[in-house]
């Protein structure tokens, strides 16, 4: 961006610059908050980290108007399908911050019922350590996504998005999740008819 | 409020014995209240009986959950304990019955006609131990996926599971550049 030295009433940009600044300053958060670090994100949202003064205050509760997922929590395998289909509701560009150890390893929790790292199932662009991360440490990750979204860069752009309904073996939100949480030993086998009715 | 006393649990623990006679396998006084331990076929007239009697009336379930003994270091009569709780608002005291329930395939009759709130509390057992409650309307999963095989709170059952995590496909980064209004 160039801006006149002489006179101060004009500058001059691209579009693209112009649009990614406005985006990086404008970004709406999804708050998917499952856990203790739920809590701590309402934390940075509250008046004491004032989120505001970075331009993402209004947490929307509705993935179709956010750009930027928040996962703040641990994942269930039974939540993880919930999890991925909003993430595919929300519409491009899209950035994801994965707070916590829990939502960026499953932290303590390495069970049969915890997803060991939301990046195995959505695109993360920034990962915060801490369990919970202090409120602080979620404005070094809002403002990590800010500098990338000024430059025009999201980690969902690294995947192949295209139509993810027809590609089952990218989505498992589209998918009947019959087989999913059957033994791994039972992979190869088909899941148990349903009686139908 | 009545304040818990050894003493006010006496009329209590003279009615139940007398009912149960020899099928009261023991009881233990704990805390505030007091437990009396059973074989699975006794538990529900014992709970019937304490719902029931006049001068007891336990009307009010509080919980109900389990235990797997499989690797307890101390010998129980049987694998699993279905453990109820309940309170007399008349009496102001609790007490919990602690029913053996065999291992093999574990059973044992169903609260859920006695108590409505037994109905969700022994789903949530039968899916994380898989004792099975028999006569209970709508036995399915509640906590676990409906398709989900086994029942992880069982003591033999592996801590990271048998490989369910890694059912799932994941998402592979990849160079390829993305499609439409890239
Ligand atoms: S990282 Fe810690 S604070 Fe955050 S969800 Fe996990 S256990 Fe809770």
């Amino acid at each position: 961006m160039g801006v006149s030295g002489t006179t101060n009433d004009w500058a001059t940009t691209t579009l693209d610059t112009a649009v990614n600044w406005a985006r990086a300053n404008s970004l709406w958060p999804m708050p998917f908050g499952t856990a203790c670090c739920g809590i701590e994100m309402m934390a940075a949202f509250m008046a004491k980290y004032d989120t505001a003064r970075f331009g993402s205050e209004v947490m929307k509760f509705s993935p179709r108007q956010s750009d930027l997922l928040i996962v703040s929590g641990r994942i269930s395998l039974k939540m993880m399908p919930v999890l991925q289909r909003i993430w595919e509701q929300m519409p491009e560009p899209k950035w994801c911050i994965s707070m916590g150890a829990c939502a960026s390893s499953g932290g303590v929790f390495d069970t049969y019922t915890l997803i060991q790292g939301v990046d195995q199932f959505i695109p993360v662009d920034a990962y915060m350590p801490g369990c919970p991360p202090r409120p602080e440490a979620f404005l070094d990750a809002l403002m990590m996504v800010q500098e990338k979204a000024k430059k025009g860069q999201a980690k969902s752009q690294e995947y192949v998005t295209g139509d993810a309904s027809s590609d089952p073996a990218r989505s498992v939100a589209f998918r009947t999740p019959d087989t999913h949480y059957r033994h791994g030993a039972d992979r190869s086998t088909p899941a148990k008819e349903k009686s139908g009715g | 409020m009545i304040v818990y006393t050894p003493e006010n649990h006496l009329p209590l623990i003279a009615k139940v014995e007398a009912h149960l006679g020899e099928r009261l396998l023991g009881r233990e006084e704990k805390s505030h209240y007091h437990q009396f331990k059973v074989l699975a076929k006794d538990a529900r007239a014992l709970i019937q009986f304490l719902r029931d009697e006049p001068g007891l009336g336990f009307a009010m379930f509080i919980d109900l959950t389990a235990v797997d003994y499989l690797k307890y270091p101390v010998a129980q009569p049987e694998r699993f304990a279905v453990i109820t709780t309940l309170l007399s608002p008349s009496l102001g005291i609790r007490v919990q019955v602690k029913a053996f329930v065999a291992g093999g395939e574990p059973r044992i009759p169903s609260l859920a006609d006695l108590y409505a709130g037994a109905n969700w509390t022994e789903r949530e057992v039968w899916d994380l131990y898989g004792i099975e409650f028999l006569g209970h309307p709508d036995l399915k999963r509640i906590l676990m996926p409906d398709d989900f095989d086994g029942h992880p709170l069982r003591k033999d059952y592996p801590l990271r599971g048998r490989g369910e995590r890694g059912n799932f496909p994941v998402y592979h980064a990849t160079t390829q550049k993305p499609q439409g209004d890239a």
